[in-house]
């Protein structure tokens, strides 16, 4: 029990001293305040409530998903039946209750239009995307498959993962992290961010770009109504614009999408001296945007972001340049931002803030002083009493307990986990265990000399009997520390780390450690009396 | 070198002779604690109402203009918001909980927040914000279900081990020690109406871990003592086993409120309400471990020979059998 083999020895001091080792780099950048980094090697991170930044939960919606797709349809189909030849005439589409139907207005076209249909349905993956029914006999309805909309909103989640990012990036901020979280959700975590209403602006604007056309038919006493004639839709215009408040009446199809730019830039229009922004289009985008404006000479077009008019001027002449502008009541700010929004690309789905979480640098800081000084006079007053109850027993628990925060911290680090303000009480937790541990054990020492054990035989004793207590209570903290991990969220979460690591590191420094300095000491200078 | 004592030596208090009455109390204040929690209600703090908490510092001036702030923000129809200091004379903490009418709609918590912080800093140019915490009210849905999961599932996990390690008594009297605790700690919550987050969670979860280390180190006594004296009759036997794991009690209890006081009042204001919950939980676990884990052993029945290896029970009868001692 008390017989240490040399390998055992050097095997035990080798991973303390390695473990506590690894704290040094996180501890000198601490203490030199982050602006100096004098050691390096891998560190324990701050969480954002120490260090100072912000978390974003971003939330999308599947419906709005569903409904896109829904709208892509009926314009391929709509598509695919005019270039069928002979063309198959279809009539009273709708796409109510998130399918879409049309009837066919000759039923013989039946077999014609499920061919046609065919390529749309089965989509491009491995699934499924659409059902088709026939119903009466010539009405063809489409439904979304689960599993067709499941893989559409995956893979728009995937690409709003990517165009956040790249909108993150341009704003500059060093090491953000961007992760997807379960079906529909992106984490956005920024350390030390100066202005968090800037970023979480990009992030709420969607930048979906779209031209189309003023229906010219509109009455304009129910376009105030929101009244829209078939084929045609009512938008708002956005309260930057000159006619905020207003409605405006386009044409529902038949637009272009600005999801083919090139680029985007704010610059300011020379004639009005106002701040716009200048788009390039792709030569496809190009292309159909040369085509639509030829076509549609004199007739008002337009902008429309995110749902909302920005404005609607008349297209004097064909813009075949490839290249367009667009005005609307900028400030030099937001016509930037909207260069950096439409630059990284729209955003395949709106994205709602359900989540956020910021701290400044200053009051981080100001946490971790504090911390770090009440955490100083607590270590020192348990050393105290420690010391002052167990004697030299009391010295070996002390240096247990330091290297135990020494290797807690080495973990960490090896990890590369996260530090939060809850850990810090996980730390608190995890020295109360370590203490407890070594309490027990030299209870228990006590109590065997008492009973009248040889100095040998009780320390022997009390190390075997502490240990099935403190085995047990480590146990079963460990299994509330993982349920903790896998239920908890956030704080919670950085709490049970520490806990988690700190059981492990707790139980080797205060039972195994101690055994082994105890055990040398006691073999080195038999003692015929112990302090204890 | 004369070592401090904080326990005499052979102590031998009874403890258990009032384990009725302390019973009594202990099921009428798990009782009153749930009819609080119940008719009062936990004070749900941003995590779990969902709504915002917005720490700032006005810069300019000596001291927050906290009776004009409360009016400029109750203009804004969100409720009556909740502004009160926080840390140094010109810091504020400002929170606005959710209207009902904004639960289904995720972007809602965000929204209120940036006009919050819009007003504030219009009327006052020299706000500055510190932190800000908005919770949506899906989000916080969530965060109320994982947080009662993460506590069932950790209570019922752990007096499963405790059972298999033990016995069955000692896995319920476990169960039931950690209900007293977490019962406890909710009842004081709602009666003092404190905020009760997400980091409350976490101190629950640590007093639950510490109250079981209190259980468990007298269980193991008892059932050490349970194979040594196995005619003493079992009150006199808990009883022992308390008196003689009672040093290491007080100990502990104490290193451990040594290493919380400092941090309970030099600490960081944000640590405040999880640091102040721990150190209320090392009271209520102890005694509950003493009171509450220890005498349900008597009433479901703990034999002397539950530890005692099945094939000397069978050798034991056997002898009996022949006539033998």
């Amino acid at each position: 029990m008390l017989d240490f083999p040399l390998w055992r020895k050097i095997f035990l001091r080798g991973i303390t001293l390695l473990l506590a080792a690894l704290a040094l780099p996180s501890i000198l950048s601490l203490a030199g305040a982050g602006n100096l980094d004098p050691v390096d090697g891998p560190e324990v991170n701050l969480g954002l409530d120490l260090a100072g930044g912000s978390h974003i939960l971003l939330e999308a919606q599947p419906s709005q998903v569903a409904q896109q797709r829904l709208e892509v349809m009926e314009e391929s189909v709509r598509d695919a039946m005019r270039e069928a030849t002979p063309r198959i005439g279809i009539g009273d589409v709708s796409t109510a209750d998130g399918r879409l139907s049309f009837m066919l207005e000759n039923s013989s076209d039946i077999d014609r239009a499920r061919e046609e249909l065919l390529p749309l349905i089965n989509g491009t993956g491995v699934v499924q995307e659409w059902n088709l029914a026939v119903m009466d006999g010539n009405r063809i309805v489409l439904t979304q498959t689960e599993r067709g909309l499941e893989q559409a909103v995956t893979d728009a989640m995937d690409s709003a993962t990517e165009v956040v990012r790249r909108r993150i990036d341009a704003l500059g901020t060093r090491e953000p992290t961007i992760i997807r979280q379960g079906d529909t959700r992106i984490v956005v975590q920024v350390p030390g961010l100066a202005d968090p209403q800037a970023l979480k602006n990009l992030l709420g604007q969607t930048a979906r770009l779209e031209f189309k056309l003023v229906d010219p038919n509109a009455l304009p006493s129910d376009v105030q109504q929101g009244i829209a004639n078939p084929g045609s839709e009512i938008l708002p215009y956005a309260a930057s614009s000159d006619f905020a408040g207003q409605n405006i009446a386009v044409r529902r199809l038949g637009g272009i999408r600005g999801d083919s730019l090139t680029g985007a830039q704010q610059t300011v229009d020379p004639q009005t001296n106002e701040p716009v922004v200048s788009i390039q289009f792709d030569p496809q985008g190009g292309a159909k945007f040369a085509q639509l404006t030829t076509q549609n000479v004199n007739r008002p077009f337009a902008i429309i972001l995110d749902d909302e008019v920005l404005s609607a001027p008349n297209i004097n002449e064909p813009i075949l340049g490839g290249g367009a502008q667009i005005s609307g009541g900028f400030t030099t700010e937001t016509a930037n931002n909207l260069a950096i929004a439409l630059r990284s690309g729209a955003l395949p789905v709106d994205l709602a803030v359900i989540e956020e979480r910021t701290v400044g640098p200053d009051l981080g800081r100001d946490s971790i002083v504090k911390g770090a000084y009440a955490m100083a006079i607590g270590s020192l007053l348990v050393i105290l009493l420690m010391i002052v109850t167990y004697g030299r027993f009391g010295v070996y628990a002390t240096g247990a307990l330091v290297l135990n925060v020494l290797m807690i911290l080495g973990i960490m680090a090896l990890m590369n986990t996260t530090l939060t303000l809850p850990g810090i009480a996980g730390f608190v937790l995890t020295i109360g265990a370590a203490v407890d541990a070594n309490v027990l054990i030299n209870e228990r020492i006590r109590e065997e000399r008492k009973r009248g054990r040889r100095i040998v035989a009780a320390v022997e004793v009390g190390y075997k009997e502490a240990s099935r207590a403190i085995y047990d209570a480590n146990i079963t903290n460990f299994i509330a520390g993982v349920l903790l991990f896998l239920f908890g969220s956030g704080p919670v979460r950085g709490f049970a780390v520490v806990l988690i690591i700190g059981l492990f590191t707790s139980v080797f420094t205060a039972v195994t450690l101690t055994r082994m300095w105890v055990a040398g000491w006691l073999r080195k200078k038999r003692p015929s009396e112990l302090h204890i | 070198m004369r070592l401090l004592k904080l326990v005499p030596d052979d102590t031998n208090i009874k403890f258990l002779k009032w384990r009725v009455p302390f019973y009594i109390v202990s099921c009428l204040l798990i009782a009153a604690s749930w009819a609080l929690v119940l008719t009062k209600g936990l004070n749900y703090g941003v995590d779990f109402a969902g709504g915002q908490e917005i720490a700032g510092t006005f810069t300019g001036e000596q001291e927050a203009p906290i009776p004009e702030l409360r009016d400029t923000l109750s203009q804004l129809d969100y409720g009556e918001p909740v502004i009160q200091r926080f840390g140094e004379a010109n810091q504020v903490s400002i929170r606005v909980r959710l209207p009902d009418s904004a639960e289904g709609d995720p972007a809602a918590a965000n929204r209120i927040s940036e006009e919050i912080i819009r007003t504030v800093t219009a009327a006052h140019p020299d706000f500055r914000v510190d932190s800000n915490n908005t919770v949506s009210g899906k989000v916080s849905g969530e965060f109320r279900e994982k947080s009662v999961y993460a506590l069932i599932f950790a209570m019922l996990a752990i007096s499963v081990y405790i059972w298999i390690r033990f016995e069955w008594q000692f896995g319920i009297g476990a169960l039931f020690a950690l209900f007293h605790d977490v019962s406890l700690t909710l009842g004081m919550f709602a009666l003092f109406q404190m905020e009760f987050s997400l980091q409350i969670i976490a101190a629950i979860l640590a007093i639950i871990g510490y109250s079981l280390n209190d259980t468990i180190v007298v269980y193991d006594r008892i059932r050490e003592n349970l194979k040594k004296f196995r005619k003493m009759p079992l009150p006199e036997l808990l009883d022992l086993s308390v008196n003689e794991t009672l040093a290491r009690t007080v100990m502990t209890s104490l290193t451990l409120l040594v290493a919380l006081i400092p941090l309970l009042l030099f600490g960081p204001e944000s640590l405040f309400g999880l640091v102040a919950a721990i150190t209320l939980g090392i009271f209520v676990g102890t005694y509950s471990s003493v009171y509450m884990a220890a005498p349900i052993l008597i009433w479901l029945g703990v034999k002397s020979d539950s530890f005692v290896p099945q094939e000397s029970v069978a050798e034991r009868q056997e002898r009996k059998a022949r006539g033998e001692i």
